[in-house]
């Protein structure tokens, strides 16, 4: 068993999974690049129908998005410190907050859609096309793209973070062994930067 | 710790057993053995597609329709494409060779990441299935071209998600497969082997791994845009809802560019490994290919405009595209001179390996000087999507990366199989197929100049001698094809045993015994101050 656990170990490189997170994170930025110069180009096209579309979207909720995902992110940083000074249970609690936190964007995201489709405001939707002009409709076909995409990637996210609670609760993740954790706690991160830069380029500019 | 790992050092990877039957194949995480799993999925797609592409050259054989008609043509031409680019040429080399060598010429045991490894090839086979069930159910196969250009591929009533959602997910194993390999670079070079020890072939997949890191996922999202228009008219590349088509040109050809790097950077490594072994001699301008590497992936990126010289750009973008294009002749020239320097009194040995390494740098020259007349602007407009373009294109894509591959396996057959095959059939086998590859394509440039446009299943009566000579040619170079393969498959079963060093080559592979050992290495070789990969 003792010979066993050292051949493991040998394996093991935290560095090397860091640097592999790193470069997915790498992709993932290039993924959502690409839908951000579309915006770009779109806003530089119909800056007039981006102003009005803007102004359907709620800032509140979106703003209280923000703070939620700001603070998972801390949340889930604080489990990285927890897990290097041995404290598995605060780890698990943190990681908990995160996941709950998760939960909740998702919660106000589904309130946000509903009312957009309640509304009549949907891709393909008879009133976005007779009543609204092209800038309008490619204003919300980037917003259900780009946040729903983002949305899929909290679920990623937050199914990671699960899977490393399930993993530092059979100790395969513990204090001399995180780098899991920590890579999910990277991506976890990344998922917040995104929002960080859809909240202001669909919410705040006007 | 020896006792724990319990791999035998002294069985070959190929005889080490640790499951039942094929799943010491399907759940082996061995680099080797993942390497071969892409290699025989690989070429029994790659017949489909050389089935299809003969189905095309019969059909043009004479003028009107021979064997089907243009919706037909259409359908073939689009699944030639997407198999041909997606699952051959772009992950060809990387995937095969890169898989089984990398980390055994960086005298590591296994990739850094040999599951996620495993995953990839799973991503592949999806995928690959995927574009297959496109072909196979729902109502017409597939018609856009490999391209997928909106707004048809959202217009076109053919079968395209499942073949869009097909080539999306093979971005996928492209993008792990590039990750793994940069990591293991970094991290898993033996000790001594400092960066600019590392032979040029590992170099050539890691310039390569970049490209497919960062490239691929920008034609990932772009290709998601094109299923979430079909699914949900989302508007951002249709024209009636205000999107603009060409904006999904640029987004395509940014990946879609690159892409042709990710598959000529590995096959000039390949060359790159074979001619100092064959002509005992350390290559010449190390750094300098090194360089050139970087910078083709690098001035790459760049590039993506001159497909669309005729979509519809500023003049301004049109000079830079066009300049940058030339730019990236420089790197790709300093390479040919490297290997045609490396051969200069070099003890040159004719054997199967360096014919095709040779008749690469030909076949290499006559469609990079080709693509120069596509890259300068005027004669672009004169030339753009006719025959010119299809024989430019085959020449660098099947003509380089078909001939490196091929010499690619012809070096490491004794390596990946412990045996030899017959060098007269395979010489044999090399000549008739580029006998037949130079009849079936020499001819398109020709065409093309005369004005016979590609993509059509009908040309006029004056383009027809030379059409029939670009038939015969594709006969003749899959009858090539044939004896080739015949051979490899009959010598990996029944041929004389290799040695571990058959060629006299001094990279790290060559001192492994052959077929390698399942970790490789009995122990992690050490690079001291005076070794290096080329030393001869």
């Amino acid at each position: 068993m003792e010979q066993t656990m050292i051949h493991h170990d040998s394996h093991y490189d935290p560095e090397a999974s860091k640097i592999g997170m790193w470069l997915f994170i790498f992709t993932e930025l290039l993924l959502f690049g690409g839908l951000f110069i579309i915006y770009s180009v779109y806003r530089f096209m119909n800056p007039d129908a981006f102003h009005l579309a803007a102004k359907e979207l709620d800032t509140t909720i979106g703003a209280i998005n923000t703070i939620i995902l700001l603070v998972s992110s801390m949340t889930v940083a604080m489990a990285t410190s927890a897990i290097q000074n041995k404290n598995i249970k605060l780890t698990q609690i943190l990681l908990g907050i995160t996941v709950v936190l998760a939960i909740v964007f998702l919660v106000n995201k589904y309130f946000e859609w509903s009312a957009k489709f309640d509304h009549g405001i949907f891709p393909g939707s008879e009133h976005l096309i007779n009543d609204m002009s092209k800038g309008e409709i490619l204003f919300f076909g980037l917003y259900f793209v780009m946040t729903g995409l983002h949305a899929l990637h909290i679920i990623i996210g937050m199914a990671f973070i699960i899977f490393v609670m399930v993993f530092v609760a059979k100790k395969k993740v513990h204090p001399e062994r995180y780098a899991l954790l920590e890579n999910s706690g990277l991506y976890w991160h990344l998922v917040d930067v995104i929002w960080i830069f859809l909240f202001p380029l669909f919410y705040l500019i006007t | 710790m020896q006792t724990a790992t319990q791999i035998p050092t002294d069985v070959s990877f190929l005889e080490y057993r640790k499951y039942k039957g094929i799943f010491n194949w399907i759940l082996s995480t061995d680099h080797k053995r993942i390497g071969l799993m892409y290699l025989y999925s690989m070429m029994t797609l790659f017949f489909v597609g050389v089935a299809l592409g003969l189905a095309m050259k019969l059909e043009l054989i004479a003028p009107g329709k021979t064997i089907m008609d243009a919706q037909d043509y259409n359908a073939v031409f689009t699944v030639h494409g997407v198999i041909m680019i997606f699952m051959i040429v772009i992950p060809g080399l990387p995937a095969v060779f890169g898989n089984f060598l990398l980390p055994i010429m960086i005298g590591a045991k296994d990739v850094a990441f040999p599951k996620l490894n495993l995953l990839s090839w799973y991503i592949y086979i999806l995928g690959a299935l995927l574009v297959i069930a496109s072909v196979l159910f729902g109502n017409g196969t597939p018609d856009t071209g490999w391209t997928f250009y909106a707004p048809y591929s959202f217009k076109s009533g053919t079968n395209l998600l499942p073949a869009i959602f097909g080539a999306f997910v093979l971005g996928f194993s492209s993008i792990l497969t590039g990750l793994n390999f940069i990591v293991t670079i970094h991290r898993m070079r033996a000790p001594g082997m400092t960066w600019l020890k590392m032979p040029l072939f590992p170099w050539s997949l890691y310039g390569t791994a970049w490209i497919q890191l960062l490239a691929t996922p920008v034609v990932g999202i772009t290709l998601l845009l094109i299923i979430l228009e079909r699914v949900f008219g989302i508007g951002v590349f249709d024209p009636a809802l205000g999107g603009d088509p060409i904006l999904y040109q640029h987004l395509f050809w940014i990946y879609s560019h690159p892409a042709v790097y990710v598959m000529i950077l590995p096959a000039m490594g390949a060359i790159s490994e074979i001619i100092p072994t064959f002509t005992q001699k350390h290559i010449f301008g190390y750094k300098a290919i090194i360089g050139s590497t970087l910078a083709i992936a690098f001035v790459g990126y760049f590039v993506w405009g001159h497909h669309m010289f005729t979509s519809g750009m500023s003049g301004t973008a049109q000079y830079t595209f066009s300049i940058l294009t030339f730019l990236v002749a420089i790197p790709s020239a300093i390479k040919v001179f490297n290997w045609i320097s490396t051969m200069y009194k070099g003890s040159i040995s004719l054997q199967t390996p360096f014919y095709w390494a040779a008749s690469f740098i030909f076949i290499f020259m006559i469609g990079g000087l080709s693509g120069l007349v596509l890259g300068a602007l005027a004669t672009d407009i004169y030339v753009h999507d006719t025959a010119f373009v299809v024989a430019h294109f085959h020449f660098i894509v099947f003509g380089g990366v078909g001939f490196s591959f091929f010499g690619a396996i012809h070096y490491w057959f004794p390596k990946i199989w412990g045996r030899m095959y017959d060098t007269k059939w395979a010489n044999t086998g090399w000549l008739v197929f580029s006998i037949g590859f130079l009849a079936l394509y020499s001819p398109m440039f020709y065409l093309g100049m005369q004005g016979m446009p590609r993509r059509y299943y009908d040309y006029l009566e004056e383009f027809h001698a030379a059409n029939i000579l670009s038939t015969l040619g594709s006969w003749v170079m899959t009858f090539g094809l044939v004896i080739i393969v015949i051979n490899l498959v009959r010598s990996a079963k029944h041929g004389p045993k290799a040695e571990m060093n058959p060629w006299n080559g001094k990279t790290l592979e060559w001192t492994v015994p052959s077929p390698p050992p399942v970790e490789n290495f009995e122990e992690i070789p050490v690079y001291g101050e005076k070794d290096g990969p080329y030393e001869y």
